[in-house]
Protein backbone atom coordinates (compact mmCIF):
# COMPACT_ATOMS: atom_id res chain seq x y z
CA UNK A 1 0.00 0.00 0.00
CA UNK A 2 1.32 3.39 -0.89
CA UNK A 3 -0.22 5.42 1.84
CA UNK A 4 1.94 5.62 4.90
CA UNK A 5 -0.27 7.42 7.29
CA UNK A 6 -2.79 5.55 9.37
CA UNK A 7 -4.24 8.58 11.02
CA UNK A 8 -7.93 8.91 10.17
CA UNK A 9 -7.86 12.55 9.15
CA UNK A 10 -5.88 12.14 5.96
CA UNK A 11 -5.10 15.01 3.67
CA UNK A 12 -5.93 14.92 0.01
CA UNK A 13 -2.34 14.46 -1.07
CA UNK A 14 -1.86 11.03 0.37
CA UNK A 15 -5.15 10.08 -1.16
CA UNK A 16 -3.82 11.11 -4.53
CA UNK A 17 -0.63 9.12 -4.09
CA UNK A 18 -2.55 6.10 -3.12
CA UNK A 19 -4.80 6.55 -6.13
CA UNK A 20 -2.00 6.64 -8.63
CA UNK A 21 -0.65 3.43 -7.20
CA UNK A 22 -4.08 1.96 -7.73
CA UNK A 23 -4.53 1.16 -4.07
CA UNK A 24 -7.72 1.29 -2.11
CA UNK A 25 -8.62 4.90 -1.62
CA UNK A 26 -11.07 6.31 0.79
CA UNK A 27 -11.80 9.91 1.55
CA UNK A 28 -12.48 9.80 5.20
CA UNK A 29 -15.40 11.71 6.61
CA UNK A 30 -14.46 15.26 7.47
CA UNK A 31 -13.68 15.87 11.11
CA UNK A 32 -16.66 16.94 13.14
CA UNK A 33 -17.48 20.58 12.78
CA UNK A 34 -16.31 20.93 9.22
CA UNK A 35 -18.48 20.81 6.17
CA UNK A 36 -20.16 17.45 5.94
CA UNK A 37 -19.73 16.32 2.39
CA UNK A 38 -21.82 13.28 2.94
CA UNK A 39 -23.57 13.63 -0.37
CA UNK A 40 -20.35 13.15 -2.26
CA UNK A 41 -18.92 10.12 -0.59
CA UNK A 42 -16.73 8.53 -3.17
CA UNK A 43 -16.52 4.96 -4.10
CA UNK A 44 -13.78 2.43 -3.65
CA UNK A 45 -11.35 1.97 -6.48
CA UNK A 46 -10.26 -1.46 -7.39
CA UNK A 47 -6.54 -1.89 -7.64
CA UNK A 48 -6.88 -3.94 -10.74
CA UNK A 49 -5.47 -1.54 -13.26
CA UNK A 50 -3.40 1.57 -13.24
CA UNK A 51 -4.83 4.93 -14.16
CA UNK A 52 -4.11 4.96 -17.83
CA UNK A 53 -5.21 1.38 -18.28
CA UNK A 54 -8.49 2.41 -16.73
CA UNK A 55 -8.93 5.12 -19.28
CA UNK A 56 -8.17 2.72 -22.02
CA UNK A 57 -10.74 0.25 -20.81
CA UNK A 58 -13.27 3.00 -20.26
CA UNK A 59 -12.84 4.23 -23.80
CA UNK A 60 -13.06 0.71 -25.18
CA UNK A 61 -16.26 0.14 -23.26
CA UNK A 62 -17.71 3.40 -24.47
CA UNK A 63 -17.00 2.45 -28.05
CA UNK A 64 -18.64 -0.93 -27.54
CA UNK A 65 -21.75 0.59 -26.08
CA UNK A 66 -21.90 3.59 -28.31
CA UNK A 67 -21.18 2.15 -31.70
CA UNK A 68 -24.67 0.87 -32.50
CA UNK A 69 -26.22 4.28 -32.07
CA UNK A 70 -23.43 5.98 -33.95
CA UNK A 71 -23.69 3.40 -36.68
CA UNK A 72 -27.41 3.97 -36.81
CA UNK A 73 -26.86 7.64 -37.36
CA UNK A 74 -24.17 7.04 -39.91
CA UNK A 75 -26.24 4.61 -41.94
CA UNK A 76 -29.17 6.96 -41.91
CA UNK A 77 -27.11 9.57 -43.71
CA UNK A 78 -25.92 7.39 -46.53
CA UNK A 79 -27.36 6.79 -49.94
CA UNK A 80 -28.95 3.45 -50.71
CA UNK A 81 -26.03 1.85 -52.50
CA UNK A 82 -23.50 3.41 -50.18
CA UNK A 83 -24.94 1.41 -47.33
CA UNK A 84 -23.65 -1.77 -48.93
CA UNK A 85 -20.08 -0.75 -49.55
CA UNK A 86 -17.54 -3.14 -48.16
CA UNK A 87 -15.70 -2.59 -45.91
CA UNK A 88 -18.34 -0.52 -44.18
CA UNK A 89 -17.62 3.15 -43.91
CA UNK A 90 -18.33 5.08 -40.80
CA UNK A 91 -18.51 8.52 -42.27
CA UNK A 92 -21.00 8.89 -45.06
CA UNK A 93 -19.69 10.24 -48.30
CA UNK A 94 -22.41 12.78 -48.59
CA UNK A 95 -24.70 13.64 -45.75
CA UNK A 96 -27.99 12.47 -47.12
CA UNK A 97 -30.29 14.47 -44.96
CA UNK A 98 -32.84 13.77 -47.67
CA UNK A 99 -33.40 10.37 -46.08
CA UNK A 100 -34.92 12.10 -43.13
CA UNK A 101 -36.96 14.25 -45.44
CA UNK A 102 -38.25 11.16 -47.15
CA UNK A 103 -39.24 9.53 -43.89
CA UNK A 104 -40.71 12.71 -42.53
CA UNK A 105 -42.79 13.31 -45.61
CA UNK A 106 -44.36 9.89 -45.53
CA UNK A 107 -47.95 10.38 -44.38
CA UNK A 108 -47.99 7.02 -42.66
CA UNK A 109 -44.90 7.90 -40.68
CA UNK A 110 -46.38 11.21 -39.71
CA UNK A 111 -49.35 9.29 -38.46
CA UNK A 112 -47.15 7.01 -36.38
CA UNK A 113 -45.43 9.98 -34.85
CA UNK A 114 -48.73 11.69 -34.14
CA UNK A 115 -50.10 8.56 -32.54
CA UNK A 116 -47.12 8.19 -30.28
CA UNK A 117 -47.23 11.80 -29.24
CA UNK A 118 -50.94 11.76 -28.57
CA UNK A 119 -51.04 8.51 -26.67
CA UNK A 120 -48.00 9.25 -24.54
CA UNK A 121 -49.14 12.78 -23.70
CA UNK A 122 -52.64 11.64 -22.87
CA UNK A 123 -51.40 8.81 -20.71
CA UNK A 124 -48.97 10.97 -18.83
CA UNK A 125 -51.61 13.63 -18.25
CA UNK A 126 -53.98 10.99 -16.96
CA UNK A 127 -51.36 9.65 -14.67
CA UNK A 128 -50.58 13.12 -13.40
CA UNK A 129 -54.13 13.22 -12.14
CA UNK A 130 -54.70 9.68 -10.92
CA UNK A 131 -51.37 8.97 -9.33
CA UNK A 132 -51.30 11.83 -6.83
CA UNK A 133 -54.93 11.30 -5.87
CA UNK A 134 -54.44 7.60 -5.37
CA UNK A 135 -51.23 8.16 -3.46
CA UNK A 136 -53.07 10.63 -1.31
CA UNK A 137 -55.73 8.06 -0.61
CA UNK A 138 -53.23 5.44 0.35
CA UNK A 139 -50.97 7.70 2.33
CA UNK A 140 -53.16 10.18 4.12
CA UNK A 141 -56.71 9.03 4.18
CA UNK A 142 -57.84 6.44 6.58
CA UNK A 143 -60.45 3.88 5.76
CA UNK A 144 -61.01 0.23 6.54
CA UNK A 145 -59.04 -2.15 4.42
CA UNK A 146 -56.75 0.53 3.13
CA UNK A 147 -53.53 -1.34 3.63
CA UNK A 148 -54.87 -4.63 2.37
CA UNK A 149 -56.08 -2.89 -0.73
CA UNK A 150 -52.70 -1.33 -1.20
CA UNK A 151 -50.92 -4.64 -1.05
CA UNK A 152 -53.38 -6.14 -3.49
CA UNK A 153 -52.89 -3.23 -5.72
CA UNK A 154 -49.13 -3.53 -5.58
CA UNK A 155 -49.52 -7.14 -6.49
CA UNK A 156 -51.14 -6.09 -9.72
CA UNK A 157 -47.88 -4.41 -10.55
CA UNK A 158 -46.10 -7.73 -10.55
CA UNK A 159 -48.24 -9.42 -13.12
CA UNK A 160 -46.53 -9.70 -16.50
CA UNK A 161 -48.44 -8.09 -19.28
CA UNK A 162 -48.46 -11.26 -21.36
CA UNK A 163 -50.42 -13.08 -18.70
CA UNK A 164 -53.33 -10.71 -19.02
CA UNK A 165 -53.09 -9.66 -22.62
CA UNK A 166 -55.78 -11.99 -23.89
CA UNK A 167 -58.52 -11.10 -21.46
CA UNK A 168 -57.52 -7.50 -21.85
CA UNK A 169 -57.80 -7.76 -25.58
CA UNK A 170 -61.16 -9.44 -25.38
CA UNK A 171 -62.42 -6.85 -22.94
CA UNK A 172 -61.22 -3.94 -24.99
CA UNK A 173 -62.58 -5.55 -28.11
CA UNK A 174 -65.98 -5.80 -26.53
CA UNK A 175 -65.75 -2.14 -25.60
CA UNK A 176 -64.78 -1.34 -29.15
CA UNK A 177 -61.72 0.40 -27.92
CA UNK A 178 -59.27 -1.69 -29.89
CA UNK A 179 -57.61 0.18 -32.69
CA UNK A 180 -58.44 3.52 -31.12
CA UNK A 181 -56.49 5.81 -28.87
CA UNK A 182 -58.58 4.60 -25.97
CA UNK A 183 -57.01 1.17 -25.84
CA UNK A 184 -53.60 2.72 -26.00
CA UNK A 185 -54.07 5.23 -23.22
CA UNK A 186 -56.76 4.38 -20.71
CA UNK A 187 -55.31 1.09 -19.47
CA UNK A 188 -52.18 2.97 -18.58
CA UNK A 189 -54.01 5.86 -17.01
CA UNK A 190 -53.18 4.58 -13.59
CA UNK A 191 -49.80 3.36 -12.57
CA UNK A 192 -49.23 1.20 -9.56
CA UNK A 193 -45.58 2.01 -9.66
CA UNK A 194 -46.31 5.72 -9.67
CA UNK A 195 -48.69 5.45 -6.78
CA UNK A 196 -46.12 3.46 -4.87
CA UNK A 197 -43.43 6.08 -5.44
CA UNK A 198 -45.62 9.02 -4.67
CA UNK A 199 -47.08 7.45 -1.60
CA UNK A 200 -43.55 7.09 -0.27
CA UNK A 201 -43.00 10.76 -0.94
CA UNK A 202 -46.23 11.78 0.75
CA UNK A 203 -45.48 9.65 3.75
CA UNK A 204 -42.21 11.43 4.22
CA UNK A 205 -43.90 14.78 4.54
CA UNK A 206 -43.97 15.84 8.18
CA UNK A 207 -47.33 15.15 9.70
CA UNK A 208 -47.39 18.63 11.23
CA UNK A 209 -47.77 20.25 7.86
CA UNK A 210 -50.75 18.14 7.01
CA UNK A 211 -52.28 18.66 10.43
CA UNK A 212 -51.77 22.40 10.23
CA UNK A 213 -53.52 22.48 6.90
CA UNK A 214 -56.39 20.45 8.26
CA UNK A 215 -56.72 22.75 11.20
CA UNK A 216 -56.91 25.68 8.86
CA UNK A 217 -59.94 23.98 7.46
CA UNK A 218 -58.43 22.84 4.21
CA UNK A 219 -60.34 20.27 2.25
CA UNK A 220 -58.64 17.19 0.89
CA UNK A 221 -58.10 18.55 -2.53
CA UNK A 222 -56.49 21.65 -1.13
CA UNK A 223 -54.19 19.70 1.10
CA UNK A 224 -53.19 17.61 -1.80
CA UNK A 225 -52.57 20.38 -4.24
CA UNK A 226 -51.17 23.03 -2.01
CA UNK A 227 -49.17 21.08 0.49
CA UNK A 228 -48.27 17.62 -0.65
CA UNK A 229 -47.78 17.95 -4.35
CA UNK A 230 -45.41 20.90 -4.18
CA UNK A 231 -43.23 19.03 -1.74
CA UNK A 232 -43.32 15.83 -3.70
CA UNK A 233 -43.04 17.49 -7.06
CA UNK A 234 -39.53 16.19 -7.92
CA UNK A 235 -40.66 12.66 -7.32
CA UNK A 236 -43.79 13.14 -9.36
CA UNK A 237 -41.91 14.69 -12.24
CA UNK A 238 -39.31 11.98 -12.18
CA UNK A 239 -41.98 9.35 -12.29
CA UNK A 240 -43.82 11.04 -15.14
CA UNK A 241 -40.57 11.27 -17.03
CA UNK A 242 -39.85 7.58 -16.65
CA UNK A 243 -43.42 6.73 -17.45
CA UNK A 244 -43.35 8.80 -20.60
CA UNK A 245 -40.22 7.00 -21.71
CA UNK A 246 -41.70 3.60 -21.09
CA UNK A 247 -44.93 4.45 -22.88
CA UNK A 248 -43.08 5.88 -25.84
CA UNK A 249 -40.92 2.79 -26.18
CA UNK A 250 -43.71 0.28 -25.67
CA UNK A 251 -43.98 -2.21 -28.47
CA UNK A 252 -46.00 -5.22 -27.34
CA UNK A 253 -49.17 -3.51 -26.24
CA UNK A 254 -49.57 -1.23 -29.26
CA UNK A 255 -48.74 -4.15 -31.51
CA UNK A 256 -51.57 -6.16 -30.07
CA UNK A 257 -54.04 -3.34 -29.71
CA UNK A 258 -53.81 -1.85 -33.18
CA UNK A 259 -55.17 -3.41 -36.30
CA UNK A 260 -54.91 -0.74 -38.95
CA UNK A 261 -51.62 0.85 -39.93
CA UNK A 262 -53.00 4.30 -39.22
CA UNK A 263 -53.26 3.66 -35.51
CA UNK A 264 -49.80 2.31 -34.91
CA UNK A 265 -47.36 4.00 -32.63
CA UNK A 266 -43.80 4.72 -33.64
CA UNK A 267 -42.01 1.60 -32.44
CA UNK A 268 -44.59 -0.64 -34.06
CA UNK A 269 -44.75 1.47 -37.16
CA UNK A 270 -41.02 1.51 -37.64
CA UNK A 271 -40.86 -2.25 -37.31
CA UNK A 272 -43.46 -2.56 -40.04
CA UNK A 273 -41.61 -0.03 -42.08
CA UNK A 274 -38.74 -2.40 -42.19
CA UNK A 275 -40.77 -5.04 -43.92
CA UNK A 276 -42.72 -2.67 -46.11
CA UNK A 277 -39.80 -0.67 -47.37
CA UNK A 278 -37.98 -3.83 -48.17
CA UNK A 279 -35.24 -5.28 -46.00
CA UNK A 280 -32.47 -3.56 -47.83
CA UNK A 281 -33.51 0.05 -47.54
CA UNK A 282 -31.42 0.50 -44.47
CA UNK A 283 -30.76 4.16 -44.98
CA UNK A 284 -34.45 4.83 -44.72
CA UNK A 285 -35.15 2.43 -41.89
CA UNK A 286 -32.32 3.76 -39.76
CA UNK A 287 -33.47 7.32 -40.34
CA UNK A 288 -36.90 6.32 -39.07
CA UNK A 289 -35.32 4.57 -36.09
CA UNK A 290 -33.26 7.62 -35.25
CA UNK A 291 -36.37 9.76 -35.23
CA UNK A 292 -38.01 7.19 -32.97
CA UNK A 293 -35.30 7.13 -30.35
CA UNK A 294 -34.35 10.77 -30.54
CA UNK A 295 -37.03 12.13 -28.17
CA UNK A 296 -36.22 9.77 -25.34
CA UNK A 297 -32.50 10.21 -25.82
CA UNK A 298 -32.80 13.96 -25.80
CA UNK A 299 -35.01 13.84 -22.77
CA UNK A 300 -32.48 11.67 -21.07
CA UNK A 301 -29.59 13.89 -22.02
CA UNK A 302 -31.35 16.90 -20.60
CA UNK A 303 -32.67 15.31 -17.44
CA UNK A 304 -30.14 12.65 -16.59
CA UNK A 305 -30.26 13.23 -12.91
CA UNK A 306 -34.00 12.66 -12.75
CA UNK A 307 -33.78 9.47 -14.76
CA UNK A 308 -31.06 8.02 -12.62
CA UNK A 309 -32.75 9.16 -9.44
CA UNK A 310 -36.05 7.60 -10.36
CA UNK A 311 -34.58 4.33 -11.48
CA UNK A 312 -32.45 4.05 -8.41
CA UNK A 313 -35.47 4.32 -6.25
CA UNK A 314 -36.84 1.18 -7.78
CA UNK A 315 -33.78 -0.64 -6.58
CA UNK A 316 -32.82 0.58 -3.22
CA UNK A 317 -35.32 -0.36 -0.60
CA UNK A 318 -34.55 0.42 2.98
CA UNK B 1 -63.13 14.38 -1.46
CA UNK B 2 -64.55 10.91 -1.44
CA UNK B 3 -65.40 11.43 -5.05
CA UNK B 4 -61.81 12.18 -5.74
CA UNK B 5 -60.61 9.00 -4.18
CA UNK B 6 -63.14 7.01 -6.08
CA UNK B 7 -62.03 8.65 -9.26
CA UNK B 8 -58.48 7.78 -8.51
CA UNK B 9 -59.44 4.26 -7.69
CA UNK B 10 -61.43 3.71 -10.80
CA UNK B 11 -58.60 3.17 -13.24
CA UNK B 12 -56.55 1.46 -10.58
CA UNK B 13 -59.27 -0.98 -9.76
CA UNK B 14 -59.87 -1.54 -13.43
CA UNK B 15 -56.25 -2.36 -13.86
CA UNK B 16 -56.22 -4.67 -10.92
CA UNK B 17 -59.41 -6.33 -12.06
CA UNK B 18 -58.04 -6.82 -15.50
CA UNK B 19 -55.14 -8.65 -14.06
CA UNK B 20 -57.23 -10.61 -11.65
CA UNK B 21 -59.58 -11.86 -14.32
CA UNK B 22 -56.70 -13.54 -16.00
CA UNK B 23 -56.44 -15.97 -13.18
CA UNK B 24 -59.78 -17.53 -13.86
CA UNK B 25 -60.53 -16.95 -17.47
CA UNK B 26 -57.22 -17.72 -19.03
CA UNK B 27 -57.47 -21.37 -19.70
CA UNK B 28 -60.75 -21.19 -21.50
CA UNK B 29 -61.35 -21.22 -25.17
CA UNK B 30 -64.83 -20.95 -26.66
CA UNK B 31 -65.83 -24.28 -25.28
CA UNK B 32 -64.63 -24.86 -21.81
CA UNK B 33 -62.03 -27.51 -22.34
CA UNK B 34 -60.70 -27.53 -18.83
CA UNK B 35 -57.15 -28.61 -18.74
CA UNK B 36 -56.97 -29.86 -22.30
CA UNK B 37 -54.90 -26.88 -23.30
CA UNK B 38 -52.34 -27.66 -20.68
CA UNK B 39 -52.15 -31.26 -21.76
CA UNK B 40 -51.55 -30.09 -25.24
CA UNK B 41 -48.90 -27.76 -24.00
CA UNK B 42 -47.04 -30.50 -22.25
CA UNK B 43 -47.17 -32.65 -25.34
CA UNK B 44 -46.14 -29.82 -27.63
CA UNK B 45 -42.71 -30.59 -29.05
CA UNK B 46 -41.91 -26.92 -29.44
CA UNK B 47 -42.68 -26.01 -25.88
CA UNK B 48 -39.60 -27.51 -24.19
CA UNK B 49 -37.48 -25.72 -26.75
CA UNK B 50 -39.25 -22.47 -26.03
CA UNK B 51 -38.69 -22.95 -22.33
CA UNK B 52 -35.08 -23.82 -22.88
CA UNK B 53 -34.49 -20.78 -25.04
CA UNK B 54 -36.13 -18.54 -22.50
CA UNK B 55 -34.11 -20.02 -19.67
CA UNK B 56 -30.80 -19.78 -21.50
CA UNK B 57 -31.53 -16.28 -22.58
CA UNK B 58 -32.63 -15.12 -19.13
CA UNK B 59 -29.76 -16.73 -17.29
CA UNK B 60 -27.21 -15.57 -19.80
CA UNK B 61 -28.36 -12.01 -20.10
CA UNK B 62 -28.87 -11.45 -16.40
CA UNK B 63 -25.55 -12.92 -15.36
CA UNK B 64 -23.54 -11.08 -17.97
CA UNK B 65 -25.33 -7.77 -17.45
CA UNK B 66 -24.89 -8.08 -13.72
CA UNK B 67 -21.18 -8.69 -13.88
CA UNK B 68 -20.72 -6.10 -16.57
CA UNK B 69 -22.83 -3.59 -14.67
CA UNK B 70 -20.81 -4.08 -11.53
CA UNK B 71 -17.51 -3.93 -13.38
CA UNK B 72 -18.58 -0.73 -15.08
CA UNK B 73 -19.79 0.79 -11.84
CA UNK B 74 -16.40 0.11 -10.31
CA UNK B 75 -14.50 1.24 -13.35
CA UNK B 76 -16.34 4.43 -14.08
CA UNK B 77 -16.18 5.88 -10.64
CA UNK B 78 -15.96 9.48 -9.77
CA UNK B 79 -12.22 9.90 -9.75
CA UNK B 80 -11.89 8.92 -13.36
CA UNK B 81 -11.77 11.87 -15.72
CA UNK B 82 -14.77 11.88 -18.00
CA UNK B 83 -16.66 9.36 -15.93
CA UNK B 84 -19.88 11.24 -16.47
CA UNK B 85 -19.58 10.95 -20.21
CA UNK B 86 -18.72 7.27 -20.12
CA UNK B 87 -21.60 6.53 -17.82
CA UNK B 88 -24.00 8.39 -20.04
CA UNK B 89 -22.97 6.45 -23.10
CA UNK B 90 -23.25 3.14 -21.31
CA UNK B 91 -26.67 3.96 -19.94
CA UNK B 92 -28.14 5.58 -23.05
CA UNK B 93 -29.23 2.32 -24.70
CA UNK B 94 -31.63 1.72 -21.83
CA UNK B 95 -33.85 4.66 -22.75
CA UNK B 96 -34.09 3.74 -26.39
CA UNK B 97 -36.93 1.81 -27.88
CA UNK B 98 -35.84 -1.80 -28.20
CA UNK B 99 -37.94 -2.30 -31.27
CA UNK B 100 -36.36 0.63 -33.08
CA UNK B 101 -32.78 -0.26 -32.26
CA UNK B 102 -33.33 -3.95 -32.87
CA UNK B 103 -33.81 -3.02 -36.51
CA UNK B 104 -30.39 -1.50 -36.65
CA UNK B 105 -28.95 -4.50 -34.91
CA UNK B 106 -30.30 -6.68 -37.69
CA UNK B 107 -28.17 -4.69 -40.03
CA UNK B 108 -25.19 -4.73 -37.69
CA UNK B 109 -25.42 -8.50 -37.54
CA UNK B 110 -25.80 -8.90 -41.26
CA UNK B 111 -23.48 -11.75 -42.25
CA UNK B 112 -22.14 -10.12 -45.36
CA UNK B 113 -22.38 -6.40 -44.91
CA UNK B 114 -22.69 -5.93 -41.19
CA UNK B 115 -20.16 -4.11 -39.08
CA UNK B 116 -19.50 -6.94 -36.71
CA UNK B 117 -18.59 -9.45 -39.35
CA UNK B 118 -16.43 -6.95 -41.17
CA UNK B 119 -14.46 -6.35 -38.03
CA UNK B 120 -14.20 -10.05 -37.35
CA UNK B 121 -13.04 -10.75 -40.86
CA UNK B 122 -10.40 -8.08 -40.69
CA UNK B 123 -9.14 -9.77 -37.56
CA UNK B 124 -9.19 -13.06 -39.43
CA UNK B 125 -11.75 -14.54 -37.06
CA UNK B 126 -14.43 -16.69 -38.68
CA UNK B 127 -17.56 -14.62 -39.05
CA UNK B 128 -20.73 -16.49 -38.01
CA UNK B 129 -24.07 -16.19 -39.70
CA UNK B 130 -25.67 -14.61 -36.64
CA UNK B 131 -29.38 -14.24 -37.28
CA UNK B 132 -29.36 -16.73 -40.13
CA UNK B 133 -27.73 -19.42 -38.10
CA UNK B 134 -29.78 -21.31 -35.50
CA UNK B 135 -26.77 -21.79 -33.29
CA UNK B 136 -25.94 -18.12 -33.17
CA UNK B 137 -29.25 -16.32 -33.35
CA UNK B 138 -29.97 -16.58 -29.64
CA UNK B 139 -26.55 -15.23 -28.87
CA UNK B 140 -27.23 -12.26 -31.08
CA UNK B 141 -30.45 -11.58 -29.22
CA UNK B 142 -28.60 -11.90 -25.92
CA UNK B 143 -25.99 -9.42 -27.04
CA UNK B 144 -28.63 -6.84 -27.84
CA UNK B 145 -30.25 -7.40 -24.47
CA UNK B 146 -27.01 -7.07 -22.54
CA UNK B 147 -26.20 -3.91 -24.45
CA UNK B 148 -29.56 -2.52 -23.49
CA UNK B 149 -29.52 -3.53 -19.84
CA UNK B 150 -25.97 -3.32 -18.55
CA UNK B 151 -26.16 0.43 -18.19
CA UNK B 152 -29.19 0.16 -15.97
CA UNK B 153 -27.47 -2.35 -13.74
CA UNK B 154 -24.44 -0.11 -13.60
CA UNK B 155 -26.54 2.77 -12.38
CA UNK B 156 -28.15 0.73 -9.66
CA UNK B 157 -24.80 -0.62 -8.56
CA UNK B 158 -23.42 2.87 -8.45
CA UNK B 159 -26.16 3.84 -6.06
CA UNK B 160 -25.49 0.73 -4.02
CA UNK B 161 -21.80 1.47 -3.85
CA UNK B 162 -22.59 4.90 -2.48
CA UNK B 163 -24.18 3.22 0.48
CA UNK B 164 -21.07 1.34 1.49
CA UNK B 165 -19.78 3.21 4.52
CA UNK B 166 -16.18 4.32 4.01
CA UNK B 167 -15.59 3.68 7.68
CA UNK B 168 -15.57 -0.03 7.06
CA UNK B 169 -12.94 0.24 4.40
CA UNK B 170 -10.85 2.42 6.58
CA UNK B 171 -11.03 -0.04 9.41
CA UNK B 172 -9.98 -2.78 7.05
CA UNK B 173 -7.08 -0.76 5.80
CA UNK B 174 -5.92 -0.02 9.27
CA UNK B 175 -6.06 -3.69 9.97
CA UNK B 176 -3.78 -4.18 7.03
CA UNK B 177 -6.16 -5.82 4.61
CA UNK B 178 -5.24 -5.67 0.98
CA UNK B 179 -7.53 -3.89 -1.44
CA UNK B 180 -8.74 -7.07 -3.08
CA UNK B 181 -9.59 -8.60 0.24
CA UNK B 182 -11.41 -5.43 1.20
CA UNK B 183 -13.45 -5.73 -1.94
CA UNK B 184 -14.36 -9.33 -1.49
CA UNK B 185 -15.14 -9.18 2.15
CA UNK B 186 -16.68 -5.76 2.57
CA UNK B 187 -17.96 -4.29 -0.65
CA UNK B 188 -19.31 -7.42 -2.21
CA UNK B 189 -21.31 -8.63 0.78
CA UNK B 190 -22.80 -5.18 1.26
CA UNK B 191 -23.72 -5.09 -2.38
CA UNK B 192 -25.37 -8.46 -2.32
CA UNK B 193 -28.89 -7.17 -1.60
CA UNK B 194 -28.59 -4.92 -4.61
CA UNK B 195 -27.17 -7.71 -6.70
CA UNK B 196 -29.93 -10.01 -5.61
CA UNK B 197 -32.60 -7.47 -6.39
CA UNK B 198 -31.12 -6.91 -9.84
CA UNK B 199 -30.90 -10.62 -10.46
CA UNK B 200 -34.49 -11.34 -9.64
CA UNK B 201 -35.96 -8.33 -11.38
CA UNK B 202 -33.64 -8.96 -14.29
CA UNK B 203 -34.94 -12.49 -14.58
CA UNK B 204 -38.52 -11.30 -14.31
CA UNK B 205 -37.98 -8.87 -17.14
CA UNK B 206 -36.00 -11.33 -19.22
CA UNK B 207 -38.60 -14.05 -19.27
CA UNK B 208 -40.96 -11.50 -20.77
CA UNK B 209 -38.70 -10.79 -23.71
CA UNK B 210 -40.68 -10.00 -26.77
CA UNK B 211 -39.64 -6.88 -28.66
CA UNK B 212 -36.26 -7.98 -29.88
CA UNK B 213 -37.43 -11.42 -30.94
CA UNK B 214 -40.45 -10.08 -32.72
CA UNK B 215 -38.47 -7.53 -34.66
CA UNK B 216 -35.21 -9.32 -35.28
CA UNK B 217 -35.92 -12.98 -35.71
CA UNK B 218 -39.62 -13.68 -35.38
CA UNK B 219 -38.71 -16.68 -33.33
CA UNK B 220 -36.46 -18.24 -35.89
CA UNK B 221 -34.46 -19.49 -37.47
CA UNK B 222 -36.02 -22.85 -36.76
CA UNK B 223 -37.43 -21.72 -33.41
CA UNK B 224 -33.98 -21.09 -32.01
CA UNK B 225 -34.99 -17.74 -30.61
CA UNK B 226 -38.56 -18.63 -29.78
CA UNK B 227 -39.10 -17.51 -26.23
CA UNK B 228 -42.13 -17.77 -23.96
CA UNK B 229 -43.60 -14.36 -24.57
CA UNK B 230 -43.15 -14.60 -28.28
CA UNK B 231 -44.56 -18.09 -28.51
CA UNK B 232 -47.56 -16.79 -26.61
CA UNK B 233 -48.02 -14.00 -29.10
CA UNK B 234 -47.50 -16.30 -32.05
CA UNK B 235 -50.05 -18.80 -30.87
CA UNK B 236 -52.52 -16.22 -29.76
CA UNK B 237 -52.39 -13.47 -32.30
CA UNK B 238 -50.96 -15.15 -35.32
CA UNK B 239 -52.52 -18.55 -35.10
CA UNK B 240 -55.48 -17.30 -33.08
CA UNK B 241 -55.44 -20.16 -30.66
CA UNK B 242 -56.39 -17.98 -27.75
CA UNK B 243 -57.03 -20.71 -25.26
CA UNK B 244 -53.76 -22.40 -25.92
CA UNK B 245 -51.87 -19.14 -25.81
CA UNK B 246 -53.51 -18.31 -22.53
CA UNK B 247 -52.16 -21.51 -21.09
CA UNK B 248 -48.71 -20.32 -22.12
CA UNK B 249 -49.51 -17.06 -20.44
CA UNK B 250 -50.27 -18.84 -17.21
CA UNK B 251 -46.93 -20.57 -17.35
CA UNK B 252 -45.26 -17.23 -17.75
CA UNK B 253 -47.27 -15.86 -14.90
CA UNK B 254 -46.31 -18.71 -12.61
CA UNK B 255 -42.65 -18.23 -13.43
CA UNK B 256 -42.82 -14.54 -12.66
CA UNK B 257 -44.77 -15.15 -9.47
CA UNK B 258 -42.17 -17.61 -8.25
CA UNK B 259 -39.44 -15.11 -8.93
CA UNK B 260 -41.40 -12.34 -7.24
CA UNK B 261 -42.02 -14.43 -4.16
CA UNK B 262 -38.30 -15.17 -4.00
CA UNK B 263 -37.67 -11.45 -4.18
CA UNK B 264 -40.11 -10.56 -1.42
CA UNK B 265 -38.95 -13.33 0.86
CA UNK B 266 -35.36 -12.36 0.40
CA UNK B 267 -36.13 -8.69 0.93
CA UNK B 268 -37.36 -9.48 4.40
CA UNK B 269 -34.18 -11.34 5.05
CA UNK B 270 -31.97 -8.56 3.81
CA UNK B 271 -33.70 -5.91 5.84
CA UNK B 272 -32.55 -7.62 8.97
CA UNK B 273 -29.17 -8.15 7.48
CA UNK B 274 -28.51 -4.44 7.06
Amino acid sequence: MASQSSVPSIAATSVATAASAGAVVIETPAPPGSLQRTALRPVVILPLVGRSARHFVAIAVTILFGFPLVWMLSTSLKTGPEVFILPPRWIPWSFQVENYGYVWASPLFQRYLLNSVITVSATVLLQAVTVPTAAYAFAILRFPGRDVLFVLFLGAMMIPVQATIFPSFLLLSALRWVDTYLALTIPFGASAFGVFLLRQAFLSVPQDLVDAAKMDGARHLQILLQVLVPIARPMLLTFLLLSATWRWNDYFWPLVMTATPEMRTLPVGVAFLHSSEGPSRWHIVTAASVITIAPTLLLFAALQRQFVDGLTRTGIKG
Amino acid sequence: MILLTVFAYGPLVANALLSLTSWNLLSRSRAFVALANYERLLADPRFPLVLKNTAIYAAGVVSVSLVLGLALALLLERRLAGHGFYRTVVFAPYVTSLAAVALVWIWIFDPRFGVINSVLRSLLIPAPGWLTNPSWALLAVCIVAVWHTAGYMMVIFLAGLQNVPPVLHEAARIDGASATRAFWHITLPLLSPVAFFLTVTGLIVSVQLFDVVSVMTHGGPVDSTNVLAFYLYHRGFELFELGYASAIGMVLFVVVMLLTVMQVAAARYWVHYG
